[in-house]
């Protein structure tokens, strides 16, 4: 607009007040605000018309009634007896679970994948090619839908689950592994894992410097191993061990004790995973591409093998080309997970949708899933963008 | 100082003799790529092992094991006892073909959906293809004229009492035919939604900005099921008392603000990529706004993101599978369905449906990113810098 | 920049939208007016409303619609059906977009009040059962105790599962699946141990299960299920028309009017039988429907227990039996108030 504005707005271009830009940009926002705002009162007033007509009952009152349902997954304490606004608490939760869980398993794939893709092995660069090519031109609930139903129908039921050194046990209600109980005193362990964690930042932090100035290098990430692991294993060792596990077992129809992980979640990651990770791989193997050849003869210049090549010198060039496309696709794969609906993983939207049945309360459920989704995706693009500072070129 | 000379001057050519074996031809190239090291090796025979695992079972399944005739599901189940190996069945897949493709359309009116395909690929291929002529033409029968016709002949025609065509509600409409229609479009409705708000994401206007801003974050920040959701589930109650929608109105409704929100991302792309000196000569012509962007600005921006347009069709494309959830029956929700045919109830018939569905669905979302990179590739020259 | 078009578009699909805001009539005039019925249906159970290969719809709560049909246009093809899932049903309702609900929707207290729905009168007597694997060697709901529950979410069914666990002191797990043919395959695959629905719906799915013949159906019942028609709230005229199209069929079968024999009863002494058919009274007036309302209902749809029958009865694959579908007479709960 300035370029016609410039354009226009010389002294001896006189016009009429109608072909005044200044005046008719004033006027065409004031037009857009009172049709905005129009529509808006539209659909509010027939929206509230309809409701009243119909005695709907509207407000967000409704969750803190008892809900009634049971839920096959919770993180946090959930019973049939708690509200509607626990059960879809319980739902965000498991949506965030799903995106976590999901990002870490889809970038570790997706950049394997691209670096294969790239490889200068035939077989291995044709094979990450086909599983591009084949997993991003399939749509995503085909997938989650194939993959939840050929786990249920590949594994064996609970009375013949597959076993692994007699603690691990996969069947079709999911993959039970011992889960550790602490006892007193474990707190301990995990204020000690927090003070190790804390350490070893610290140490990096002091290493960076060092190397800085002296050129002297620290083995960083051995402390930190040594850190992370010993002290909370000393912490518990004062403590006297106060860990026991609990071992799955069959009772009944099914494994009781231990920590499930029920078939939906594993289904609904091993697809969100594939699925992203074909994206993932794509956007790496450009970024990779996009660093010129000249770095990577540099640093073989320097007498840098092949490994310290990519991990110093071509990786973190390229993670500033990679950076902007890989938030969006973990925004998508948050957006993604809302597929869980398909296969009945309780997520936000499936539990969501129950609440929604349940209650009638059709624009108090939409609209919270809106929200939850639109601050999901501002806080994730707002960490990324964070990072993606962090990285950007600092020129001179 | 006669000396007989002892170096000889050879006078024919030297026989060609071939590369080492070691070299050249598929051994050499072989050795160069998969047998260069101990760690390539490594990975050639892992990367030759995992492919078998991942290529054996499929082609036994899909082929070897396969049932390719029968009447019902006896056929699709080993005998009993035999302990043998079912592979995919494709009878079922051959039973239920016009349900896949037509979805529950009456039998008698199925040459109307045959003519709308027809149309619709006879319109398409030439506008696919850069060397056809009559560019314009072309574009404006697929975009106006094909999309008028095909709505009659699709919903039916009735003139006063004079019942032309038979009108066939959407609920019967399924199959490929549901997921085509509700991709092309969402596609074709988005495009002019999507350079509307591409156009006011750019604009100084700061409440025409904000306005677009605001429409394009929204949309792009939620999950498609959600908006499915509010389309089925809220909008109703948006309208006036008495007021209805038709359920694949609704949703084409949520599909098209959907992705009018990515389509202007798209376009906001090629608009930024047009150097500036576009604007000043055209304004140095005495264009106005719109004439500027109809004949300078936008022909240049829209022909740079034909790639990116057609890779949003592959997304949408692909998304319309989520109709399913609202219960619509697309070709995944149409073949969903069908699996649980009493008559069809076997171990593998499920398995077989979703190998079809993702059959087809690779078909179109691999042919047109093919396209996408060879438009891309054609296009590529013209602005190289 | 899209100062010129944008307002202009979104003026002209305001003017639409305002312009057809046009007070609502009665839905029996409205129904008049546009010469068909829409009926909201459910996405196909075998029995109570599910389309052939042809797309025809049939089954019980079919019927009922087209019941309504023949009542008010006296034929019973006037009527188009919305499939609909559990979740979308009251909208569709609520919003005018279906004149009639008929898709197997339990009564309960706050359907009835919170969501504006008034129920007609029960077609269907059913209560929420489970299925098991026969080699689960499970006799009862009682030794259900730490099972894997697949049902569809959205229904009574997910709230009756929870209350008859948590009252019977037994841990349980609910798999909710948002459509009915993703539960049906995920229990044939072993997901869960129990499926539980209406016992209606369990016979019929069972029907589409791998092998049918390695699953019972436990003998308790523990819901009531009322199942029947659903009409907007505040429209009293046309809930009038559903719910005496119901007891019309109800008590044509009392009298034992049949589709076969309707012509001749025309002539039946019974002054109950005379007022039911519109020989005497002017009962089909009363309601806004032709005197002969229920001569057009029988003839084309047949009593409530030829529709039994029909749909869902002993001689069909579904096999149930009459139980508390039966009239008052003989045992069941089946009782339509008087015409007169």
């Amino acid at each position: 607009m300035t370029t016609r504005d410039k354009g226009v707005a010389q002294p001896e271009a006189r016009s009429s007040l109608i072909n005044d830009p200044q005046v008719r940009a004033v006027f065409f926002q004031v037009l857009l605000v009172a049709v905005v705002a129009f529509v808006g009162y539209v659909i509010v007033s027939n929206t509230i018309a309809n409701l009243q007509r119909q005695n709907i009952a509207s407000g967000y009152g409704f969750l803190s009634n008892i809900a009634g349902f049971g839920i096959s997954l919770t993180l946090i304490d959930y019973a049939e007896t708690s509200s509607y606004g626990t059960a879809i608490l319980v739902g965000l939760l498991n949506t965030i679970l799903v995106a976590v869980v999901g990002i870490v398993c889809a970038s570790t794939l997706g950049f394997l994948i691209g670096v294969a893709r790239l490889s200068k092995n035939w077989v291995i660069s044709r094979l990450a090619y086909c599983y591009v090519e084949a997993i991003r031109n399939v749509p995503l609930l085909l997938q989650i839908v194939f993959w939840y139903f050929l786990l249920l129908n590949a594994v064996p039921n609970a009375r013949n689950s597959l076993e692994f050194g007699g603690s691990l046990f996969l069947n079709n209600r999911g993959f039970f592994l011992p889960k550790p109980v602490f006892g007193d005193g474990a707190e301990l362990a995990f204020w000690g894992l927090i003070l190790s964690v804390v350490a070893s930042i610290a140490v990096k932090v002091w290493a960076k410097k060092r190397q800085m100035s002296t050129g002297q290098q620290f083995p960083v990430g051995l402390t930190a191993l040594g850190l992370i692991v010993l002290v909370p294993l000393l912490c518990l060792a004062v403590a006297g061990f106060p860990v026991t596990f609990d071992y799955p077992a069959l009772k009944g129809f099914n494994f009781t004790g231990g920590q499930r992980v029920i078939p939906e979640l594993i289904a609904l990651v091993t697809a969100l995973s594939i699925y992203t990770s074909a994206f993932i791989a794509e956007i790496v193997r450009a970024g990779i591409q996009a660093v010129s050849h000249g770095q990577t003869e540099a640093a073989h210049a320097l007498g840098l093998r092949h490994g310290p090549t990519l991990r110093l010198v071509i990786i973190p060039q390229a993670m500033r080309v990679i950076i902007p496309p890989l938030t969006s696709q973990y925004l998508n794969l948050t957006k993604n997970s809302s597929l869980a609906v398909a296969i009945a993983f309780p997520d936000l939207v499936s539990l969501g949708g129950t609440v929604l049945n349940q209650t009638g309360q059709a624009i108090e459920v939409i609209s919270i899933w809106m929200l939850v989704y639109l601050s999901l995706s501002l806080i994730t693009s707002a960490f990324m963008n964070w990072y993606n500072q962090k990285m950007a070129l600092v020129e001179r | 100082m006669s000396q007989t000379s002892t170096f000889q001057i050879r006078t024919e050519e030297a026989p060609r003799l071939p590369a080492p074996v070691a070299t050249s031809g598929f051994i050499g190239w072989a050795r160069q790529n998969l047998f260069s090291s101990a760690g390539n090796t490594i990975l050639t025979i892992l990367g030759l092992l995992l492919a078998f695992f991942i290529f054996e079972p499929l082609i036994k399944f899909a082929l070897i094991d396969a049932v390719w005739t029968g009447e019902n599901r006896d056929a699709c189940l080993a005998a009993e006892g035999s302990g043998q190996s079912v592979g995919a069945c494709w009878a079922f897949v051959k039973a239920y073909f016009p349900q896949f493709i037509y979805g529950r359309y009456p039998a008698a009116e199925i040459y109307r959906v045959n003519i709308v395909y027809a149309m619709f690929a006879a319109l398409l291929i030439p506008m696919a293809i850069p060397s056809v002529p009559f560019k314009k033409l072309n574009a404006i029968l697929l975009l106006v004229v094909f999309p008028i016709i095909s709505y009659y002949l699709l919903t039916g025609l009735v003139i006063g009492d004079a019942v032309i065509l038979p009108i066939v509600e959407t609920p019967y409409w399924g199959g490929l035919l549901v997921t085509l229609v509700i991709a092309v479009t969402g596609i074709t409705a988005s495009l002019p939604l999507g350079i509307l708000f591409a156009l006011g994401r750019r604009s100084h206007m700061p409440i025409v900005k904000l306005v677009s801003v605001i429409f394009i974050e929204f949309w792009r920040g939620v999950p498609l099921i959600t908006v499915l959701f509010m389309s089925s589930v809220m909008l109703p109650l948006f309208l006036p008392d008495g007021v209805t929608f038709d359920k694949l109105l609704r949703v084409l409704i949520g599909v098209a603000l959907f992705s009018a929100a990515y389509m202007a991302e798209v376009v906001r792309g090629g608009l930024q990529a047009i150097p500036k000196g576009q604007y000043e000569g055209a304004m140095a012509l005495g264009l106005r706004f719109w004439p500027m962007m109809g004949l300078i600005i936008l022909p240049q921006a829209l022909k740079l993101v034909i790639p990116g347009i057609v890779n949003t069709f592959i997304g949408l494309f692909k998304d319309t599978t989520l109709v399913m959830i609202v219960g619509m029956f697309d070709l995944l929700g149409q073949i969903n369905t069908s699996t649980t045919d009493p008559n069809w109830a076997s171990p593998t018939t499920g398995v077989t449906g979703y190998l079809f569905a993702a059959m087809v669905f690779f078909c179109f979302c691999f042919g047109m990113s093919r396209y996408s990179i060879f438009i891309e590739k054609k296009l590529h020259t013209g602005h190289k810098r | 920049m899209s100062k010129n078009i944008l307002p202009l578009a979104l003026g002209a699909a305001m003017g639409i939208v305002a312009s057809a805001a046009a007070a609502q009539a009665g839905t029996l005039d409205d129904v008049k007016a546009k010469g068909f019925i829409q009926c909201g249906v459910s996405q196909g159970l075998p029995g109570f409303s599910n389309p052939d290969a042809q797309g025809n719809w049939t089954g019980l709560d079919v019927d009922l619609c087209r019941a309504v049909s023949a009542a008010v246009f006296g034929t019973p093809d006037n009527v188009k059906y919305s499939p609909l899932s559990a979740k979308e049903r009251f909208t569709a309702l609520q919003s005018g977009e279906i004149d009639i609900l008929s898709r197997n929707t339990t009564w309960t207290l706050s359907r009835d009040t919170s969501l504006g729905l008034n129920f007609a009168g029960v077609n269907y007597y059913d209560g929420q059962g489970f299925m098991v694997r026969k080699d689960l060697g499970v006799a009862s709901a009682l030794e259900l105790s730490g099972a894997s529950v697949c049902t569809q979410t959205g229904t009574t069914t997910e709230l009756n599962i929870a209350d008859y666990f948590r009252s019977n002191n037994m841990p349980y797990e609910v798999v909710a699946f948002e459509k009915l043919e993703e539960v049906v395959k995920a229990y044939d695959a072993g997901r869960c141990d129990v499926f539980s629905n209406d016992a209606s719906g369990l016979y019929a799915t069972r029907l589409t299960l791998t092998n049918p013949g390695d699953h019972i159906v436990l003998p308790e019942i523990i819901s009531k299920e009322p199942l029947g028609p659903v009409v907007r709230h505040g429209d009293d005229q046309w809930f009038d028309v559903v719910k005496w199209t119901h007891n019309a069929m109800l008590n044509a079968e009392e009298l034992g009017v049949t589709s076969a024999n309707v012509e001749e009863m025309k002539s039946s002494d019974n002054p109950e039988v005379k007022r039911l058919l519109g020989v005497e009274g002017a009962f089909g007036e009363m309601l806004g429907l032709p005197n002969d309302w229920v001569v057009a209902i029988v003839k084309n749809v047949g009593n409530y227990g030829e529709s039994f029958d029909r749909n869902v009865g002993p001689n069909t694959p579904l096999a149930i039996s009459r139980g508390l579908n039966a009239l008052w007479k003989d045992g069941g709960i089946q009782y339509a108030a008087p015409i007169r």
